[in-house]
């Protein structure tokens, strides 16, 4: 078959990603953010899939914030990016999977620097030796976990006891996706559909019953942006980001954000708070906000785990509407039970912002 | 409530709700006022601009863009030197065109 034109294009866009034996790393923010996420994947792709998911907790963060906050040099994420490497070939495994987006980014952007300049490799093998006596091989395969869920989709798919349809009106529910910047924005040809029409997260919504919908600004940053945030004199412009993706997405009513990013969900969430707190607008139904959900978090709403198991209580927007949409039950006395029941103590309800 | 930050103004502009009837009547008047690439030689150039801000490139922009209030209160700072039409590299009689504004913009800027 000869592809032509658009279909061209998207060809150049698919990625083969192996089926199993993946080295895991985790994302340095999400545990605080939303603690559920990383372990249900592992819960998903180890207990429920099978599949050879190592992980080892002499990992540390990437480096990726404070490389793109402008405070350390490339030089020292690439070193400590190759001691991940080493802890990887150490481990006796050769494709990569990171839970962070931009640590993904982080990833490629390093491997094509080395792949241009070879002489800066040979350098930062050094110094790892230096600092560490260590060695590694570079990775045959770098992976983002959402790739993994993307690939495994239809396997959840199939054991899923929820779909993604409103069961008050039958219709699938509609499904905003937003993609971290760093997953293919940068290097397009490394994410699942480019940069312009990503698929990892479209193919799950699609998979599990919903329906993805469009809006002007849809591949609009969430407002995150590192410098941005970080700057307290800049997180006003961090807020009006976020701000012009909601005013955007209002009109066509979503039932909830779906996203791959440790900032990202985070930022939309909690934003959403701000907004009501100083604008006084709020973004879902009768005075809730639209629920922001992580792709592990939705695969496990599907495949029938107790939203409060997955830690859906530490979102700031209240996701109760949506189970109930879906039809996942939910004991409202449990919602701030944490594990061995031990009582998470209830938050603070907002003045504007709807929770419960 | 305070968080020490706020949203910023949004500079979106809905070009929908624009009113462009004046500037199709400019248009009419000095038909190279779409010639301006927008290259700035004339603000460059401005003697008013150091110290007020004046540029003709913003006021052609600022037309085009329905933000009457912003033009007029730049245009008021104009000494009709004329230093913008001699650098303008298409060749608009940058002067001529200050004067048709004030003509056609005339009610809004008393």
């Amino acid at each position: 078959m000869i592809y032509q034109g658009k279909q061209k294009i998207w060809a150049d866009y698919q990625k083969e990603i192996p089926d199993n034996h993946w080295f895991y790393v985790r994302s340095c923010i999400r545990q605080n953010f939303f603690p559920g996420a990383e372990k249900m994947f592992l819960e998903i792709c180890r207990g429920l899939l099978k599949k050879d998911i190592f992980e080892t907790e002499h990992h540390t963060t990437c480096g990726g914030i404070a490389y793109h906050c402008d405070t350390i040099p490339q030089e020292t994420v690439m070193t400590i990016v190759a001691r991940q490497f080493a802890l990887m070939t150490e481990a006796g495994y050769e494709n990569y999977v990171a839970s962070c987006i931009t640590s993904f980014g982080n990833y490629i952007e390093i491997l094509e620097t080395w792949k241009e300049f070879p002489e800066l490799e040979t350098r930062i093998r050094e110094m790892l030796w230096k600092a560490c006596k260590r060695e590694f091989n570079k990775p045959k395969y770098v992976a983002h976990a959402s790739d993994l869920i993307y690939k495994y989709r239809n396997e959840i798919a199939a054991r899923a006891k929820f779909r993604l349809v409103n069961r008050f009106t039958g219709e699938p529910l509609k499904v905003v996706e937003h993609i971290g910047c760093h997953y293919a924005k940068m290097f397009p040809a490394r994410g699942v559909g480019g940069a312009e029409y990503p698929y990892v997260l479209c193919g799950m919504i699609e998979s599990w019953g919903g329906n993805v919908i469009d809006y002007p600004e849809r591949r609009h940053c969430c407002g995150y942006g590192f410098r941005q945030y970080h700057v307290k004199a800049n997180r006003g412009y961090s807020l009006s980001n976020t701000y012009k993706k909601f005013e955007s997405m209002e009109p066509y009513h979503p039932d909830f954000i779906l996203t791959n990013c440790p900032g990202c969900p985070y930022f939309m969430d909690r934003w959403q708070y701000v907004i009501a707190e100083t604008e006084g607008k709020t973004y879902g139904e009768n005075g809730y906000g639209i629920p922001v959900l992580t792709y592990e978090e939705l695969a496990s709403l599907v495949l029938g785990y107790n939203p409060w198991d997955i830690g859906l209580q530490l979102h700031q927007v209240a996701v109760e509407p949506l189970l109930d949409k879906i039809g996942i039950e939910y004991d409202p006395k449990e919602k701030y039970k944490g594990l061995n029941e031990k009582d998470l103590m209830r938050p603070e309800l907002p003045g504007v912002l709807r929770c419960c | 409530m305070d968080f020490g930050f706020k949203l910023s103004p949004s500079s979106a502009i809905n070009l929908d709700k624009v009113d462009t009837e004046k500037f199709a009547e400019l248009h009419r008047a000095e038909p190279d006022v779409y010639k301006c690439m927008a290259c700035g030689s004339c603000t460059s150039t401005c003697p008013a601009n150091r110290f007020s801000g004046m540029s003709v490139r913003k006021v052609i922009l600022g037309l085009q863009r329905g933000k009457e209030k912003e033009v007029i209160a730049m245009m008021k700072n104009c000494m009709l030197c004329g230093k913008c039409s001699m650098v303008c590299p298409r060749g608009i009689n940058t002067r001529h065109l200050i004067l048709s504004i004030c003509r056609i913009y005339g009610e809004d800027m008393k």
